[in-house]
């Protein structure tokens, strides 16, 4: 795999002094959905904006399938859609006509044929005719991919694209993300929604106060962080965590009915077994046992506290 | 040249024109029509004629020029403007277009609307006076000089403005005091000597003399002067057009 992104040390300081990006390096790999996780004005949007155009960086450099994003920018905004955050769309046009403008000013010739093909895909051929001020909010958002796929890019940039969207809407977007993936279309999408990060990424980059902490396979990130709780019911409560049991750091529900204790799956022994038999020893008879994996959400949270403490 | 973005810029622009063409047609016929029976037959009836030609007719280069310099100036600062306002300019930056596609598309849409309206006003002017048209290529190249050069001076209002009140602050205070005091309804011999001279100040006069001019032969200054004085203004407003584009003013953070 190559990296179609690929971003050196980038800065990006305002006007006022905010200092928005500071040094990220940061590298893609062509036909990946990563996720760019960060609470809000930890830098996400400014480092898309920085890459598609909209923003001039101050520092370091970037370069989209091996163009320099400021000396080749013509290049590598014909590689780049970005859907963003705002539902920026001009309320009284029709759909088509706004999504037959993104391909024109992307310097291609009008496609009929594959703008309905889009259209179709995103559910919006219905729709095509209708001002765009008619549309729901989850429709708008469509608009604002179709507008972004018209010409036909490499890849695509979401940012927030779930922010305040139903449920049911998000799980569409995840689908309509899973199939642009499909057809090898690279995607970077930002999000503070950690569910959505562990549902659909390879990746996940997590960014805080305008610095990248980590860069991780999800699956890794998981097993690597997490940490995992085993939840063990009794069948007839007690007052206190028995003494013989002092050693694991176990804590009793308030009811006194189950038992949490926690593990990290790294570590070279998890302590279960010998728990296991202590609880026997103890004269605790179990009703249920079962474990729950931590979230993606308690490990983000763990970073960023991490990184604040330090 | 991102030439399919200049056209699609254009286009869009141009679609914005079309679909409420019954109103750009409508508006411009009635208020000609308004300034037709208000000066051409109240006040026309106690002027006879200036310089040799009909009050009604006199006027008609004077109201072609005040309606296509407001008409560029508004729909090239509102072209521009209004994607700024609800956020569509994202599209413009991150598309591979540089700044002088965006001014071309722009620019020519504003400036063809303003053209298209000066042919609607002098059509329905030529309904209520005769018109013989001199010069007709001047005619035009003065026209179309205005048309381009007033809507580069919109975009960048509109590329300035921060708000609405901004977009319509020139055109309110600078743009209509100068057209109505630069001659359009009077030639700027019919004015004391004083008056006369200050009015030289006025670039406007320079414009709307040079129109006369290719219409009836008469001019209030020589006719080079209204050339020079308006590939001024288009040079002035193509440099500041520059400026912002060296710069990214008030477009790219």
């Amino acid at each position: 795999m190559t990296a179609i992104v690929s971003v050196k040390d980038l800065r990006k300081v305002y006007d006022g002094g905010f200092e928005a990006l500071k040094g990220v390096t940061l590298e893609i790999e062509e036909g990946e959905i990563l996720a760019l996780l960060g609470p809000n004005g930890a830098g996400k949007t400014t480092l898309i904006s920085a890459l598609c155009g909209i923003t001039v960086p101050t520092g370091g450099s970037a370069t989209v399938g091996g163009y320099d994003i400021i000396e080749s920018y013509r290049d590598t905004r014909r590689l780049i859609g970005l859907v963003p955050q705002d539902l920026s769309l001009e309320p009284f046009e029709k759909v088509i006509t706004s999504v037959r403008l993104s391909r024109g000013l992307f310097g291609l010739r009008r496609d009929e044929a594959l703008i309905e093909d889009i259209l179709r895909r995103l559910s919006l051929w219905d729709k095509r005719n209708d001002q765009i001020k008619t549309l729901s909010g989850g429709m708008k958002r469509r608009v604002l991919i179709a507008k972004a796929l018209s010409h036909e890019p490499r890849v695509l940039f979401l940012d927030e694209p779930t922010a305040g969207v139903d449920v049911e809407l998000r799980r569409d977007m995840w689908e309509i993300v899973a199939d642009l993936k499909t057809q090898g279309v690279t995607i970077i999408l930002t999000t503070h929604y950690i569910e959505e990060a562990e549902a659909i990424a390879d990746r996940i980059g997590v960014i805080t106060d305008g610095q990248i902490l980590l860069v991780q396979d999800t699956a890794t990130l998981m097993r690597q962080m997490g940490r995992k709780e085993l939840r063990i019911d009794l069948k007839t409560p007690v007052e206190a965590v028995p003494p013989v049991l002092g050693g694991y750091d176990l804590q009793l529900t308030a009811d006194g009915a189950a038992l949490s204790y926690s593990y990290d799956t790294n570590a070279d022994g998890t302590g279960i077994t010998a728990l296991l038999g202590d609880l026997a020893k103890a004269g605790l008879a179990l009703a249920d046992i079962h474990t729950k994996q931590s979230s993606l959400e308690e490990i983000f949270v763990g970073l960023v506290h991490k990184e604040d403490a330090s | 040249m991102n030439v399919n973005a200049v056209r699609a810029i254009y286009l869009y622009e141009m679609s914005r024109f079309f679909r409420t063409i019954l109103q750009s047609f409508i508006s411009p016929v009635i208020s000609t029509s308004l300034y037709f029976v208000v000066f051409g037959a109240a006040i026309g009836s106690r002027i006879d004629q200036v310089e040799g030609v009909s009050y009604g007719a006199f006027i008609v280069p004077g109201l072609i020029m005040l309606s296509v310099m407001t008409q560029a100036i508004s729909n090239a600062s509102f072209g521009i403007y209004f994607p700024k306002f609800i956020g569509t300019i994202y599209e413009l930056l991150s598309a591979p277009v540089n700044f002088l596609e965006i001014v071309l598309g722009y620019v020519g849409a504003a400036a063809t609307k303003a053209l298209f309206i000066g042919m609607v006003i002098l059509g329905t002017a030529s309904l209520f006076v005769d018109l013989e048209i001199q010069h007709p290529i001047a005619m035009m190249a003065f026209m179309v000089l205005t048309c381009v050069s007033f809507a580069l001076f919109g975009f960048i209002i509109g590329i300035w403005a921060q708000n609405f009140e901004q977009l319509q602050l020139i055109p309110l205070l600078v743009i209509t005091p100068l057209v109505f005091l630069g001659g359009s309804f009077y030639s700027i011999k019919m004015l004391p000597p004083i008056w006369q001279t200050i009015t030289l100040f006025n670039p406007v006069v320079y414009l709307i003399s040079g129109f006369r001019w290719a219409f009836f032969g008469v001019q209030d200054v020589d006719v080079g002067l209204s050339l020079l004085a308006i590939l001024g203004f288009t040079s002035i407003c193509l440099g500041l057009i520059w400026w912002i584009f060296k710069t990214g003013y008030r477009i790219r953070s």
